[in-house]
């Protein structure tokens, strides 16, 4: 089974300190296909991202991939998993010492033996796919945020690798970019066979790209489906999700140990 | 009462085991950073790159500071060898003074404040804004692509720096002593010439300042390592390695002073 599942979570626990992320938490990612994570924030879709590329450890369960827990993986292993991986980071971590041409270039750089010229063209190829041909000679500092995080894209393409994980690629992108970038995503992972796993807000347009849907909450999973099981959905979760309502399953506010009234000193509170 | 007794106590004992754990992870550190040298002096280019921003950054502060140093040698020495008579002394008295104390621990304590500081202050940003995370989910580890470097360019710019001081030094002194008190400049060099001895006082000097170049860089790169996360942790660490590596300095040469001399 394993074979056809390219990553899988199998009853994973995880914990900062003492307080838990993920609660037994189980889900499979076919082979070559498109996935999405949604959730709200802080619901740790970007601790599952950690725990695949192997930054970080499950307290329980196993995290594989292609068959392999990630926990188990030696240096080595580890690093001959993440060669063949590309991560878009959510802040875009772009190295701020290095033009906008190295830092596309780096992967490339480091882990093959190619010529400087078709490093170039390789990095003007991967700059021209998000739009950003041009740019090359620019410094991260003088990027705009949106700008910055489609270099990020472009470098975490360079390799065309078999795996890619997404940390909101669409946050910061106006409307057009949004567009471009969805559907490359989309092509790389039609063209080249990549599995790809993206964590987004942004339910509309992803789900008119991905092949399935998981919607994460408290460290588990409430609700999966196929984009169109997803709009038939009845789940509760799904709905307050797709139209942004505040009141919901969901809780918008973070899990506070006193009242907003005593925070604010007002009646009511303790401290009066 | 008792807690009011045994506070202080158990504080001390906390900060104790404290230290001695960062020792233990300061010094597993430098084992990773010599493991993963490899590649850095492979692919030198790496290496060259910090050079010119730790070294020859530092070459300024380091050629002026050294120059200004020699000339307060010339007269402070020229002050008091003249009352016992001997004046003529001015040069071995600036030349030995610089080589084996004040070239090395001076641009040693320059080099930390200039460029350990910048180090670490880099290095703890690339970490706060996930930088390094990036690279290790590249499969490049950031001990090989980013510490290791930065070190062995410390290590290399700290004797060549020194050596610049104490030139400077040197020259600083025969600008006081032969050009403005008028001592003969024969007498001066030659002084300096036969009191002077290569192994004992240029090799020992040099020996100095290669272990302040491994002492500072490390300070400054494991800092850099090690800062938490955020802006008010990086500031903390640049602050710590300036710190630490003064005391860190004078402790070793007073180490290194002892066992040389
Ligand atoms: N390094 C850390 N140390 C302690 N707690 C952390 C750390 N990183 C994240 N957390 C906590 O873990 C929870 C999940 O974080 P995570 O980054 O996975 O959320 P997310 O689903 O990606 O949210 P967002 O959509 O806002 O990016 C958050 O509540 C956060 O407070
Ligand atoms: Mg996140």
């Amino acid at each position: 089974m394993s074979s056809d599942h390219f990553i899988e979570f199998r009853n994973v626990s995880f914990a900062y300190g003492e307080r838990p992320i993920l609660n037994n938490i189980s889900l499979a990612i076919p082979r070559g296909k498109l996935v999405a994570i949604m959730g709200g924030s802080g619901s740790g879709k970007t601790t599952m991202l950690r725990l695949i590329s192997g930054q970080i450890r499950p307290s329980a369960g196993q995290v594989l991939v292609d068959g392999r827990n990630v926990a188990d993986m030696n240096h080595a292993e580890l690093f001959e998993h993440r060669r063949r991986m590309g991560m878009l980071f959510q802040f875009g971590a772009l190295f701020t010492d290095l033009s906008v041409e190295d830092n596309v270039a780096f992967p490339i750089r480091e882990h093959t033996r190619l010529p400087d010229s078709m490093i170039h063209d390789l990095v003007i190829m991967k700059l021209a796919a998000v739009g950003l041909r041009g740019t090359q000679n620019l410094m991260p500092a003088e990027l705009s945020g949106g700008m910055a995080r489609r270099v990020a894209l472009a470098r975490a393409i360079a390799l065309d690798p078999q795996l890619m994980l997404y940390d909101e690629p669409f946050t910061g992108l106006d409307p057009i970019s949004l567009g471009v970038i969805a559907h490359l995503i989309k092509k790389l992972n039609d063209a080249l066979g990549t599995t790809s796993i993206m964590v987004t807000h942004d339910v509309h347009k992803s789900l008119d790209i991905v092949d399935y849907v998981y919607f994460v909450s408290n460290g588990a999973v409430v609700a999966a489906g196929t984009p169109a099981e997803i709009r038939a959905s009845p789940s509760p979760w799904v709905h307050q999700f797709m139209w942004g309502e505040a009141d919901g399953p969901v809780h918008f506010a973070y899990p506070a140990s006193t009242s907003l009234q005593q925070d604010l000193g007002l009646k009511g509170g303790q401290h009066d | 009462m008792t807690e009011l007794l045994l506070s202080p106590l158990r504080r001390l004992g906390h900060t104790t085991i404290n230290a001695i754990w960062r020792l233990g992870f300061i010094t597993r550190f430098l084992l990773a950073i010599l493991r993963y040298s490899g590649q850095s002096l492979l692919r030198f280019n790496l290496t060259i790159r910090e050079i010119y921003f730790a070294g020859v950054m530092s070459v300024i502060i380091v050629v002026v500071s050294g120059l200004f140093v020699g000339m307060v040698l010339g007269l402070q020495g020229y002050n008091t060898l003249s009352r016992f008579g001997s004046a003529d002394a001015l040069g071995a008295l600036v030349a030995l003074s610089l080589l084996r104390e004040l070239g090395p621990v001076l641009a040693a304590l320059l080099f930390s404040s200039r460029a350990g500081s910048a180090m670490t202050a880099e290095i703890g940003l690339m970490k706060a804004t996930e930088q390094l995370d990036a690279m290790s989910v590249m499969a490049v580890n950031p001990i090989a692509r980013v510490v290791a470097p930065r070190f062995w360019a410390g290590v290399i710019s700290m004797p060549i720096l020194a050596a610049m001081f104490n030139v400077m030094g040197i020259f600083g002194g025969y600008l006081i002593g032969v050009v403005m008190i008028g001592l003969d400049s024969g007498t001066f060099w030659s002084q300096m010439q036969n009191n002077v001895d290569l192994h004992y006082d240029v090799v020992n000097g040099l020996i100095k300042s290669l272990c302040f170049g491994i002492a500072v860089t490390l300070i400054a790169v494991f800092e850099g390592y090690d800062a938490t996360p955020t802006a008010a942790g990086v500031s903390a660490a640049t602050t710590r390695t300036v710190v630490t590596s003064a005391l860190v300095i004078l402790a070793v040469d007073f180490v290194l002073t002892a066992f040389m001399f």
